[in-house]
């Protein structure tokens, strides 16, 4: 007993630390990569040294500092417990992630399902957000927030099905177990089934792009309509933990990508190495990271180039295409594997 | 009891209630400081949740009495004066205040000033042109079309400064001629410019104008019909953008403008319906295209020879008179009405600024559209509010 509560907490504190220094290097990351899609060259200076790399720890340094304005008509409960709540959902997804193996804070039978089910608290702390701000922009961002992401979560869910089906599991470490295979490279885009694989992969794509307010389905937050939508009136610390919010969850549903279609941590030549070892911990630990880093990279490649989809077309683009497809998709696989099935019985 | 599960509430008191919900209609400040609104431009939204019932917008947050300013300074004095008022097309303010004066004087500038004058105001026009597309990809959350054009916006910019010094007010078209000469080089370097900025129009071309999401946004959205654009007295892109075939370069020619060879570009309706906001942008991209063409025939043709007419100095005094003088800015039809009483101060200076009475049709082209469209449809008229307000 002692040594399961221990192993987890020490999981626990290194999947924190993960946490807190890579939405740094994501703050980081998206300003330099903005600015090299945009002919710029992003932050240089601060840190003295190598490209700015210091940015984002002058950033928090900051926020930290700055005053933390509450409007006197603000709502102060849900304005004030609505960034804890973001944040916290966001860190709770983590929990399940199969970082290498063996590293892991949790390996739940419904991992997929909890990671799904926690994205949905996110929404609520938003909606709290822009109600309680006292500002008629953060309540359009919020109700925005709600109409999008519940309507966005259906063609999510529908499209994390092909892999489900394929892989006969609800988790994320058994899923990336099942792709072990064909050294190391039996990932689901390359299985039999990578014809349903690689549609439903670009739709889970574009469903978790809008399930995390990224461009272009950015509405909650447009700036350009909306002010900054529902954190309009947030500052310091509790902004900040909107924008970790943001790049923690971002990773994790880049992760879930990465799981499920990419393999994971299998690599090539995974298994000329000996369980239990060093190396093929780090190794697998870096390839899980990134392949998600990866697809952190093409999420912010997308919002620096296109421009933003109006509320009624991100609502028609969910309703009449992401839904229907991501339904055939799951029909499609449940169909290929009985297929298999039955050649499997002759 | 398989009845609907509704039918439980039906012996309660209140059924009757009419299903439809009282609502009202929520009154939002867009702007003075908001980022679609270009500066500061106050636009009261009357929305119907995501749908706009009605606008009105707010001018004046950037009122600095140009006009009156006018009244109380010299001719040659009020010209930085004119800078300021659409500080994104500087040069075409100076050429139409000068021109004003001009015709009051009737002077006949050189034949060097006049092309120079054309290719500072093309210039000038392509990176005013530049800014409006630019920044129209930000209003629609596109941010890098505004970098690119940016980028190329500066080569302009750099160019400005050669000749005269100043990046944005340059003062540099004046009564009587011009402030310098081209520096040795600089001709080759415009039309340096010219050649690398005709490869990246494409980037914008594909980039914003053919993208999907873009043409989604802009198609169809705030149609201006003709008969609206002539009636609200709306210029320039605005007024070729619904179609109609008017440009005053061409048909009230000015300088050396009937001597060059181009085309008026107006909207076709090319992915939507005709005078809505993507025709508006696609004839800002193709005025680009053509302002390439006159610089090349003005780089072609440009004579040695004076820049200042030698009669005017540095105080000037028309004869009693009054004058207006109308010049085709990049965003319209830019009017200096200038009276003068013989002394060196005038007695009135009038514009009629293009972005004004294009910006006044703006409000009705927004009820029924989304809240989203609005900065779709401000977008599109690109505004400088330091012109509306002056």
């Amino acid at each position: 007993m002692t040594e399961l509560l221990l192993s987890t907490a020490v999981s626990l504190a290194v999947v924190l630390a993960f946490i807190t220094v890579m939405a740094m290097f994501f703050v980081w990351s998206e300003r330099k990569v903005a600015g090299w899609i945009q002919h710029r060259v992003g932050p240089m200076r601060t840190g003295g040294g190598f490209q700015g790399w210091a940015q984002s720890i002058a950033d928090s340094i900051k926020l930290l500092l700055k005053e933390d304005l509450i409007l006197r008509g603000a709502d102060r409960t849900l304005f004030q417990l609505a960034p804890a709540l973001v944040l916290a959902s966001a860190f709770a997804m983590f929990v399940v992630l199969p970082f290498g193996p063996g590293l892991m804070v949790a390996d739940i039978d419904l991992g997929v399902f909890l990671i799904l089910a926690i994205a949905s608290v996110t929404t609520i702390g938003v909606i709290m957000a822009g109600w309680g701000s006292f500002n008629k922009w953060s309540v359009y961002g919020a109700m925005r927030e709600a109409a999008q992401v519940a309507s966005y979560e259906i063609p999510l869910g529908l499209s994390l099905m092909p892999p489900i089906i394929y892989f006969g599991t609800f988790s994320l470490k058994a899923a990336t177990e099942a792709q072990t295979g064909s050294f190391g490279m039996g990932w689901y885009i390359f299985s039999d089934a990578f014809w349903i694989a690689i549609p439903s992969f670009l739709l889970f794509f574009v469903a978790a792009l809008a399930e995390n307010k990224r461009a272009p389905f950015d509405l909650p937050e447009a700036e350009s309509e909306l002010v900054a939508g529902f954190h309009t009136e947030y500052s310091g610390i509790r902004f900040s933990f909107f924008f970790l919010e943001e790049y923690a969850a971002m990773f994790v549903f880049s992760a879930v990508g990465a799981v499920l279609w990419l393999g994971g941590w299998n690599f090539p030549g995974i298994q000329s190495f000996e369980e239990d070892s060093t190396a093929l911990l780090l190794l697998g630990t870096a390839s899980f990271v990134l392949k998600s880093f990866f697809l952190v990279f093409v999420m912010m490649w997308v919002r620096w180039t296109v421009p933003r989809l109006r509320i009624d077309q991100v609502m028609t683009l969910g309703y009449k295409y992401l839904i229907p497809l991501s339904m055939v998709m799951a029909l499609l696989a449940a169909g290929w594997e009985y297929i298999k099935h039955l050649g499997g019985q002759a | 009891m398989s009845s609907h599960p509704a039918a439980e509430f039906d012996h309660l008191p209140g059924r009757e209630v009419e299903l439809d919900v009282a609502t009202q209609d929520c009154l939002i400040h867009m702007g003075p400081q908001h980022p679609a609104t270009h500066g500061v431009m106050r636009v009261l939204l009357k929305a119907d949740g995501e749908i706009l019932a009605g606008a009105q917008t707010h001018l004046g947050y950037l009122h600095r009495c140009a006009e009156k300013i006018g009244e109380n300074v010299d001719w040659l004095q009020y010209l930085p004066y004119t800078d300021r008022y659409d500080y994104l097309a500087a040069m075409n303010n100076n050429l139409g205040y000068s021109l004003a004066v001009e015709s009051l004087l009737g002077a006949e500038v050189p034949a060097r000033a006049q092309y120079l004058r054309v290719i500072c105001a093309e210039l000038n026009r392509i990176a005013s042109h530049l800014f409006a597309v630019g920044t129209y990809g930000l209003d629609l959350g596109a941010f890098t079309p505004l970098f690119s054009a940016l980028r190329d916006r500066e080569e302009v910019l750099e160019l400005f400064e050669k000749i005269c010094g100043a990046r944005l007010t340059y003062s540099y078209i004046r009564p009587g001629g011009v402030m310098n000469d081209a520096p040795e080089g600089w001709l080759t370097k415009v039309a340096e410019f010219l050649d690398r900025f005709e490869k990246t129009w494409h980037e914008y071309w594909t980039l914003m104008v053919e993208n999907k999401i873009f043409i989604e946004r802009t198609a169809n959205i705030g149609v201006l019909t003709e008969e609206q654009a002539l009636s609200w007295g709306c210029t320039g892109p605005m007024l070729r953008g619904s179609g109609v075939d008017w440009d005053l370069r061409r048909d009230q020619p000015y300088l050396i403008y009937d001597q060059l060879e181009f085309d008026v570009v107006k909207g076709i309706g090319y992915r939507g319906t005709l005078g809505d906001c993507f025709d508006r942008n696609f004839v800002r991209m193709f005025e680009m295209t053509e302002s390439v063409r006159i610089l090349r025939q003005c780089l072609a043709q440009i004579p040695d020879g004076e820049i200042m007419h030698e009669e005017v100095g540095a105080v000037i005094r028309p004869a009693p008179g009054e004058s207006y003088v109308s010049i085709e800015n990049p965003r319209g039809e830019l009017g200096h009405y200038v009276v003068s009483n013989g002394t060196k101060i005038a007695v009135r200076v009038r514009v009629r600024s293009p972005s004004f009475c294009n910006m006044s049709v703006a409000e009705h082209l927004m009820p029924g559209s989304m809240l989203g469209d609005a900065a779709s449809i401000i977008g599109s008229v690109d505004i400088v509010v330091g012109e509306t307000d002056r």
